[in-house]
């Protein structure tokens, strides 16, 4: 693992509601708790890693730290600067230094635009004004993520998936960025073109000394790539710490469980399964206490009632539970 | 899949060289081909397209030469030879004043064609003005826009016009202006509706994450990629636009006498429709071949440009 020296981004309760409107008027009926007070610290250099199943909310963390979702509550420390708060154009100049590669490498680039202007024009609004300068750059990003300079005049129909999501690790290169968020960047794509992509973005995260929070709910995938890892569950984060203890001795009943789903390669080998009961409950209505406790085998009488901490138990090693308490 | 417990040697070699890891047949001569010259030849393969094409390249030719083919012109008053039959010297026949018909029929393309043009160029420009706005920043903005277009969509389109031309006065340009003005909600709910759709597109929140202003999103992102339907439906709005026009001219509130409209060559003529029926004929006949035209245009531009059409 690198050396870690100082944070380069902190989360401080963030929280991302959705209302839900209803009734003729279209009034407020309630609201999704899509991201529900979540806080975490990314180191400079590290991947941190954050799983979770479907709709716990990993996705709209992201978007919500880029401020691509306008987030309801909490700050985001960028480099010690709150950026919650700042205008439309401070944000525009900060995204420079954050970027973000997307899930779908089908929907993220425009039909319309060629190679060349999808990887150039992140270039142009931050005041690279020579198309010459500008062709320069975006045949030198191409050939940085494995593609080649002649590729630039193509439109993205004619790539393949795994082409396209270099083309949006390139584009999201061009600033030279600090943090990059990679919001499920292998999910959409086929399993042998995923460990490419992977180990693409460890490369450059090695040479260009980046920093990723990596979303995925793949949980061999994040085991791959990240040196920390948060596991989330209906909005919340539940653990947080290194990848080897993670995986190792996870705390967290939920954790514990999601771990248990992960197959094994070897048909012979037989393990105990903690197999959950239930549903995820809906985030618009979620159980009072700890979130977890309507499935939790471990359920006592205070989780139905107080909401678990996220505090660390051990060095280095973030649970919400009041098993631990 | 076992990334980490040793990372297949395969993909490190193919790391050298993903670009053909990705796929295998890959060279420097594969030619960009654009969405739009993807859509070109499509529609190049279209009969009925061609055909609308003909017709309406036939009316633009006629209208520009239409000096050339005839000696008359088309105020031309001859009262020894009214309602005259079609012959060698007036191919069409004459009208009730004696005028030749084909030579009325000729400007008459001009004429029309201008007012599909003004009044579609009218519609499209405010349309899209107003639907972009109100689909890219929503909220209030889209309230009070789409309430607008829902009011002028509660008239029937001709008695709105009416409306309009009976408020500023009776003549070619006041149908025109009021032709546009009825055609605005059309296209500004189209684009309003595509401009809602491609809002939530994750290229356009990529636009956002590259730190790229409003301006330049829409301009370069939003306009580029919700032009089909509006080139669509311009085509359609043509041959809706001229007969609009007709209608009005019918009616006494488009082009004023002696302007050789086709709409109110009809209504002049009405009367003598058993005496001398190529009096409507003619003129009829070259609407229902113009709206055709842009019609099948339209039509095969939809085909052409709708991505769900591909194969």
């Amino acid at each position: 693992m690198k050396c870690m020296q100082k944070p380069i981004l902190e989360v401080n309760g963030l929280k991302k509601y959705f209302d839900i409107k209803g009734g003729p008027l279209g009034r407020k009926v309630g609201e999704v708790k899509a991201v529900d007070d979540v806080s975490f610290t990314v180191m400079e250099g590290e991947i941190l890693g954050i799983v979770g199943e479907s709709g716990c909310g990993k996705s709209t963390t992201g978007k919500s730290i880029l401020r691509l979702i306008e987030p309801t509550e909490g700050e985001v420390l960028f480099e010690d600067k709150d950026i919650t708060h700042v205008n439309g154009e401070q944000m525009r100049q900060l995204r420079k230094d954050m970027q973000i590669i997307f899930q779908d490498p089908y929907a993220s680039l425009n039909p319309r635009h060629t190679v060349e202007k999808i990887v150039g024009e992140p270039l142009l609004v931050h005041g690279m004004k020579s198309a010459e300068q500008r062709k320069e750059r975006v045949r030198e990003l191409l050939e940085v993520v494995g593609l080649s300079a002649y590729h630039a005049t193509r439109y993205p129909h004619q790539f393949s998936g795994g082409q396209r999501q270099r083309i949006g690790i390139a584009r999201a290169l061009a600033n030279n960025p600090k943090l990059i968020i990679c919001d499920e960047p292998v999910s959409a794509l086929d399993v042998s073109i995923q460990s490419q992509i992977l180990n693409l973005m460890e490369e450059l995260r090695n040479q260009f000394n980046l920093t990723y929070i990596f979303i995925a709910h793949d949980l061999s995938v994040v085991k791959h790539i990240s040196d920390r890892i948060g596991v989330m569950y209906l909005g919340r984060m539940v653990e947080l710490t290194d990848r080897d203890r993670l995986y190792g001795d996870p705390k967290h009943p939920y954790t514990q469980a999601l771990l248990s789903a992960v197959p094994l390669p070897d048909p012979d080998l037989q393990k105990e399964r903690i197999i959950l009961k239930g549903d995820v409950p809906s985030p618009a209505n979620p159980p009072s206490g700890c979130a977890f406790h309507t499935r939790c085998p471990h359920a006592m009488d205070i989780c139905r009632q107080v909401r678990p901490e996220f505090k660390p138990v051990e060095d280095n090693h973030f649970v919400a539970c009041h098993l631990y308490d | 899949m076992k990334l980490d417990e040793k990372k297949p040697v395969e993909a490190e070699q193919q790391i050298a060289n993903p670009a053909k890891a990705d796929s295998q047949i890959d060279t420097e001569e594969i030619e960009a081909i654009s969405p739009w010259k993807d859509s070109l030849k499509q529609l190049r393969k279209n009969r009925f397209a061609l055909v609308g094409l003909i017709i309406i390249l036939f009316f633009i030719i006629l209208g520009i030469v239409a000096p050339l083919l005839t000696s008359y012109t088309y105020e031309e008053q001859d009262l020894v030879n009214r309602l005259q039959p079609p012959s060698s010297e007036h191919w069409m026949g004459t009208d009730d004043l004696g005028r030749d018909i084909f030579t009325r029929v000729a400007y008459g393309a001009r004429v029309s064609l201008q007012v599909g043009f003004f009044a579609v160029t009218g519609a499209l420009v405010f349309g899209t003005l107003l639907g972009i706005i109100a689909g890219y920043f929503g909220r209030w903005v889209d309230m009070i826009i789409s309430r607008i277009f829902d009011i002028l969509l509660a008239f029937p389109s001709i008695l709105l016009a009416i409306a309009i031309v009976a408020i500023l006065g009776a003549s070619l340009q006041n149908a025109l202006i009021a032709i546009a003005i009825i055609n605005i909600p059309i296209f500004g709910r189209l684009v309003r509706s595509k401009v809602i759709s491609l809002r939530e597109e994750e290229y356009i929140m990529a636009a956002r994450a590259q730190g790229m202003k409003n301006g330049r999103i829409i301009l370069h992102h939003i306009l580029p990629n919700s032009i089909a339907p509006i080139i669509v439906q311009s085509t359609l709005g043509f041959g809706t636009a001229i007969l609009e026009a007709a209608a009005l001219g019918f009616l006494g509130l488009g082009a004023q006498p002696p302007t050789p409209e086709w709409g109110q060559m009809l209504a002049s003529s009405r009367e003598f429709i058993q005496l001398a029926p190529w009096t409507l004929i003619m003129p009829g006949l070259s609407i229902m071949l113009v709206v055709l035209g842009f019609n099948l245009i339209g039509d095969g531009l939809r085909d052409a440009l709708d991505p769900k059409m591909k194969n």
